[in-house]
């Protein structure tokens, strides 16, 4: 009743391939991008802006990365806080080299050097699959990570061995460092998801999307039928560490102002694999649904029991969270193992059909 | 050239002269490679019996160890508190088939993997929850493990060998003949080798999946528990101990996913790999080359063998 696409007639190819075919989605999307760029900037809180919208944005990136991999080329990935990391710690050392450069420039470009790291990193995929692959992307994990904390000369031989981020204007406007406003902020990190969601969205649904796909599906017969197995998959862990290594750098630049190497340990990687799974593999949307479930979840949880007048011991709050978390995965998983992009599909079959059970 | 000769020539050299620190690093090696062993050994099972990738195993071995020592410290005796222990196990076997495998049979591995995340977070509030966050000690002298070191004279040194590391050692190496004959020659131990096999024709000749799943995950459950017991009376029960799962990640693909000796054989290449490319090639690097060392060793091996030393071979056809 309200999501019926009747009377809306296709009269060439373009339009029916259209990413989004159906005008109420076109106009839900606009109202969405709206409501993110006017609505919320405007009305919203310090808190909503800084605490939520940013993190939830730059981890729905990091999301998007890892779910080109493992979503839609079906390697499992464990490394990707260590590609953000390395996305991180190269706009650092990049900004710091050359202060003057203007730091949207830097921040797209330590992506570049994530992708080069998640290419050497991907090599070994060719021969090895599976699980077999996931625990090997963990030694990249661990290898960078280690880097991170013991050679100095990524940190700037700083005493702290943080990485401290320094003061970058674009047009005189401060955008990162602490004299940076947060709703300067939250524009930056938007137009990069926006411009970045708009390309991996025109990247999965073309050629290179397709043979993604096929090698996922079945990478031997995706090989007989003419794909090239090692361009393809190290095309895919450039990928997908370019997003990482971008949303690294976000994190850092715009949202903590500053990192220790912990930040990019090994519960980051599974964080962003939680996203991925609960969101639903292979769907970008999903990657959206997923951040907002596992990084808004904690806060619900720990701002709600007070709220309620439940007097409860921070610490307890502390273990009770990591049960209800462990407990709500579980019963994602079990309710729809193709995650909230599924839920959500169902979702608008029924509004398609509503009064009619279909 | 200076750099060349301190990586190929000076840590030969260093073994060669000193001999009994070559021997207490191997055995230290050692130690610790039956460790990673046996709790890869548990990931090995459940991975065989149900194709599921479990990560909780490293939990489990931190929940187990809690339960065993909070139960002592509520004044439970500590060979009942090891019997209620292996209880509680047995029930979280029948919850995890209950609750989570049941729910999900015949999805995809990533979903398991993933719902066994859940798990792990859920038993790491849980433990919390119940037994605090605090760091505990093992109740290693009530369930009668021996303690001290023996020194053992060698050419011109000495190697000290604690009393516990030995236990260890025999402990494991009871625990995997025990489990090796129950899996030749038990009933059970066929049926499990069969669901192993395929699950289908386990199902179609009258194997009740359920019922070997529980005996899987209880069977994992109390090797958690013996690795619980013994790492924690090397060093502490803390939750910190969940690391060592990701320790037990490379043993695991090293030896292969589907293989018991495989995860022995590959537990001593790791412990003892790491132990001395610590103390040997380590300074060269700046420390703390242990948290990745292990992976680097399996990657290489599995560069050569992408199923692993002992695994079955991946055989896929179209």
């Amino acid at each position: 009743m309200f999501y019926r696409e009747a009377g809306q007639f296709k009269t060439n190819y373009a339009a029916d391939v259209a990413v989004f075919p159906i005008l109420q989605d076109r106009i839900g999307l606009g109202i969405i991008l709206f409501i993110a760029a006017v609505i919320i900037p405007w009305f919203g809180s310090s808190f909503l802006i800084q605490a939520v919208m940013i993190p939830f944005l730059i981890f729905s990136l990091a999301a998007i990365g890892l779910n080109l991999l493992t979503g839609y080329t079906g390697l499992l990935s464990l490394g990707t806080g260590a590609f953000m990391g390395v996305g991180a710690y190269a706009c650092y050392k990049l900004t710091t080299y050359f202060p003057n450069v203007n730091i949207i420039i830097w921040i797209a470009a330590s992506g570049f050097f994530s992708a080069a790291i998640g290419v050497l990193f991907g090599l070994p995929s060719l021969r090895i699959k599976g699980f077999y692959l996931a625990v090997a992307t963990l030694a990249a994990q661990f290898f960078l990570s280690w880097c991170f904390i013991r050679q100095p000369w990524f940190y700037n031989y700083n005493v702290s061995g943080a990485i401290e981020v320094p003061t970058r204007s674009l047009f005189g406007v401060p955008i990162t460092g602490a004299t940076a406003t947060d709703t300067t902020r939250y524009f930056v990190v938007l137009g990069f998801v926006v411009v970045m969601t708009w390309a991996a969205s025109n990247l999965v649904h073309g050629r290179i999307g397709r043979m993604w796909m096929a090698v996922r599906d079945m990478d031997l017969a995706a090989e007989l039928t003419g794909i090239r197995l090692l361009p393809t998959k190290l095309l895919a862990f450039a990928t997908s560490s370019f997003y990482c290594g971008v949303a690294g750098a976000l994190l850092v630049f715009l949202w903590y102002g500053g990192a220790e190497p912990a930040v990019f340990d090994v519960n980051l990687s599974f964080f962003i694999l939680f996203m991925v799974i609960i969101g639903g593999l292979g769907s970008l949307t999903g990657s959206f649904f997923g951040a907002a479930l596992i990084f808004i979840m904690p806060i619900v949880l720990r701002y709600f029991p007070p709220k309620l007048g439940i007097p409860i011991h921070p610490a307890t709050v502390e273990h009770i969270q990591y049960m209800v978390i462990g407990a709500l995965i579980i019963l994602f998983l079990i309710a729809e193992p193709a995650g909230l992009a599924r839920l959500w599909q169902i979702g608008k079959q029924k509004l398609r059909v509503w009064p009619f059970p279909y | 050239m200076d750099l060349l000769y301190k990586i190929f020539l000076d840590p030969f050299v260093q073994m060669g002269t000193a001999p009994d620190l070559l021997v207490q690093t191997l055995w230290e090696g050692l130690v610790a490679g039956v460790l990673y062993s046996l709790i890869a050994l548990g990931f090995v099972l459940i991975f065989k019996a149900s194709g599921v990738f479990n990560f909780a195993q490293g939990i489990m071995v931190v929940f187990a160890a809690l339960t065993l020592v909070g139960l002592h410290e509520h004044g439970v005796p500590a060979y009942l508190a090891l019997a209620l222990t292996i209880l509680v196990m047995l029930g979280l076997a029948f919850a995890v088939e209950r609750l989570i495998l049941r729910p999900l049979v015949n999805q995809p591995d990533i979903i398991l993997f993933m719902a066994t995340f859940g798990l792990t977070y859920f038993l790491i509030g849980f433990g919390e929850l119940i037994f605090g966050g605090e760091t505990k000690i093992m109740i290693a002298n009530q369930l009668g493990l021996p303690r001290g070191a023996i020194d053992v004279k060698l050419a011109g040194g000495f190697v000290s060998i604690q009393k516990i590391d030995i236990a260890a050692a025999v402990i494991a190496s009871l625990m995997v003949a025990g489990l090796a004959i129950f899996f030749q020659r038990t009933r059970i131990g066929r049926a499990l080798r069969a669901v192993a096999d395929s699950h289908r024709a386990a199902l179609s000749v009258g194997i009740s999946l359920e019922q070997i799943w529980v005996i899987v995950w209880f069977a994992a459950g109390l090797v958690a528990l013996t690795t619980g017991i013994m790492w924690g009376a090397r060093s502490d029960v803390s939750f910190a101990l969940d690391v060592i799962a990701l320790k037990a990640l490379p043993v695991l693909i090293l030896g292969g996913l589907t293989s018991i000796p495989g995860a022995i054989v590959g537990g001593l290449i790791i412990g003892i790999g790491e132990k001395l490319g610590e103390f040997y090639w380590g300074p060269l690097m700046g420390s703390g080359i242990e948290s990745w060392f292990a992976y680097v060793i399996a990657l290489i091996f599995l560069l050569f063998r992408p199923q692993g030393l002992f695994g079955e071979r991946i055989i896929e056809r179209i």
